[in-house]
């Protein structure tokens, strides 16, 4: 899973090929620290369809400013560049991988 | 798929349910429904669970209880109960995947869940400024100014605990009077960042990409005024997750179901209930690990004698 920063998020987000999941998380968060091994277990089973990223907001505090993040975990679908759809709060993994694949839908 | 005791809910009531059912030897399943681990995973510190001498972080207390359940042996499944027909021998429990669960005894431990205003931009707006977990999303307000709705003491703790981050917090209240407790008002009364509008009421909460405002009713003279806000937070209650069973099982006027006093027996023998969905004065984590202790001896019980 790769961990985003404010230097490299835009070049990152713009080559990715597949889609790209991104988990806004703070390591203070409950509800975080149970998406971590949630995410790391999906990503295997999805790798044709999403990649995955996270950005620490305690680090990179502009980045949920500039995408107005103001909960988290929270998850951004990036596809070309762009953000395709979102949604906060933990979910067990097969609720996860459904709401990916129904953004990923349109 | 058949089973001697089924356990509906993840929370610290259906985990302690889960560990003394499976440790009994019965054959346990536990459905967590879409929030594994319950409330307490919204939390950061709990302070009051006792054993835990330091305190213990909410997802972690709750890591640990699912984790010793199943230790003894008990089935844990991500699914959601969407049905059921209690009355029937076998009791029967549909599934969020199809299938249909046949259990000897029921335990329902559903707890409950946060009360949204629903209104106008609440919905478009949440994780975008609307929120019910101001230790969640607190940080996120650094230097702003933010609402919190409600009167009783969880408006206060949210209140207090906001006062961390934002510059401001005003407390709306639809009433003169409050719910919370004396220590509790006092505490927000006398913190120099938060502001009282009482007999007030959001109508709407505005903003496109996230809040801006809140559209607040004035109670007394029924005007209305768009005020400047970056975050909404409620706090005005809970309901208990009850409606599946509702038109089996007697309950209050609010939804929560009714046991026998002292047992955590229904009006249908061997369906048992506890935690959250039953208690609506206590609402603690360790009342629920305690309810559901009863419910699964009491099920035990009465697999084994059918009484
Ligand atoms: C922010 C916050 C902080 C708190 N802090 C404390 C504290 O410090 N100390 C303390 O003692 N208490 C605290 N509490 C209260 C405590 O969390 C609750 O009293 C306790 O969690 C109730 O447990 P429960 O098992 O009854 O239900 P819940 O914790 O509400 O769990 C309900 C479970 O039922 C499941 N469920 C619901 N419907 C279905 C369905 N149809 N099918 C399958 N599963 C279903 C849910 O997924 C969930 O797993 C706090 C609560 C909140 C919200």
């Amino acid at each position: 899973m790769k961990e985003l920063s404010t230097t490299d998020f835009d070049s990152v987000i713009s080559q990715s090929e597949l889609p790209m999941v991104v988990d806004f998380w703070a390591p203070w968060c409950g509800p975080c620290k149970v998406m971590a091994p949630i995410l790391e277990s999906i990503a295997p089973d999805n790798q044709q369809l999403f990649t995955v990223g996270k950005v620490n907001v305690d680090d990179h505090g502009d980045l949920a400013m500039r995408f107005n993040v103001l909960s988290i975990p929270t998850f951004i679908v990036f596809k070309g560049g762009s953000e395709i759809g979102r949604f906060a709060g933990a979910a067990p993994a097969a609720v996860f991988v459904e709401k990916v694949k129904g953004i990923l839908r349109g | 798929m058949s089973y001697q005791v089924g356990i509906i809910g993840a929370g610290p009531s259906g985990y302690t349910a889960a560990i003394y059912a499976s440790r009994a030897n019965l054959n346990t399943v536990l459905f967590t429904g879409l929030e594994p681990g319950g409330q307490l995973m919204l939390t950061s510190d709990v302070e009051n669970w006792p054993g835990e001498e330091h305190g213990i972080l909410g997802p972690e207390l709750m890591a640990k209880l699912r984790t010793q359940a199943g230790r003894f042996g008990a089935e844990i499944k991500e699914l959601s109960v969407t049905a059921v027909d209690l009355i029937s021998h076998p009791k029967k429990l549909t599934l969020s995947n199809g299938t249909v669960a046949e259990c000897e005894s029921v335990i329902i431990a559903t707890g409950a869940s946060a009360k949204w205003l629903d209104v106008h931009g609440e919905a478009k707006l949440r994780g975008r400024g609307v929120s019910a977990c101001a230790t969640c999303d607190g940080f996120f307000f650094k230097g702003k100014n933010v609402a919190v709705v409600g009167g009783g003491d969880s408006a206060m703790e949210e209140a207090n605990f906001l006062t961390k981050f934002a510059s401001s917090v005003t407390v709306i209240h639809r009433s003169a009077e409050f719910k919370a407790s004396k220590i509790m008002l006092t505490r927000a009364q006398n913190n120099p960042k938060i502001s009282f509008k009482m007999n007030a009421k959001v109508v709407e909460v505005l903003g496109e990409d996230r809040v801006t405002g809140l559209k607040i009713e004035n109670l007394i003279d029924q005007t209305s005024a768009d005020l400047p806000f970056d975050g909404l937070f409620v706090a005005i209650g809970h309901f208990p997750n009850s409606a599946i069973f509702a038109n089996q099982l007697t309950v209050d006027r609010k939804g929560y179901i009714t046991v026998l006093t002292g047992t955590t027996q229904t009006n249908i023998p061997g369906v048992f209930a506890a935690g959250d969905v039953v208690d609506h004065l206590y609402r603690q984590a360790v009342t629920a690990a305690g309810t559901g202790c009863i419910a699964a001896l009491e099920a035990e019980r009465w697999i084994s004698h059918g009484a």
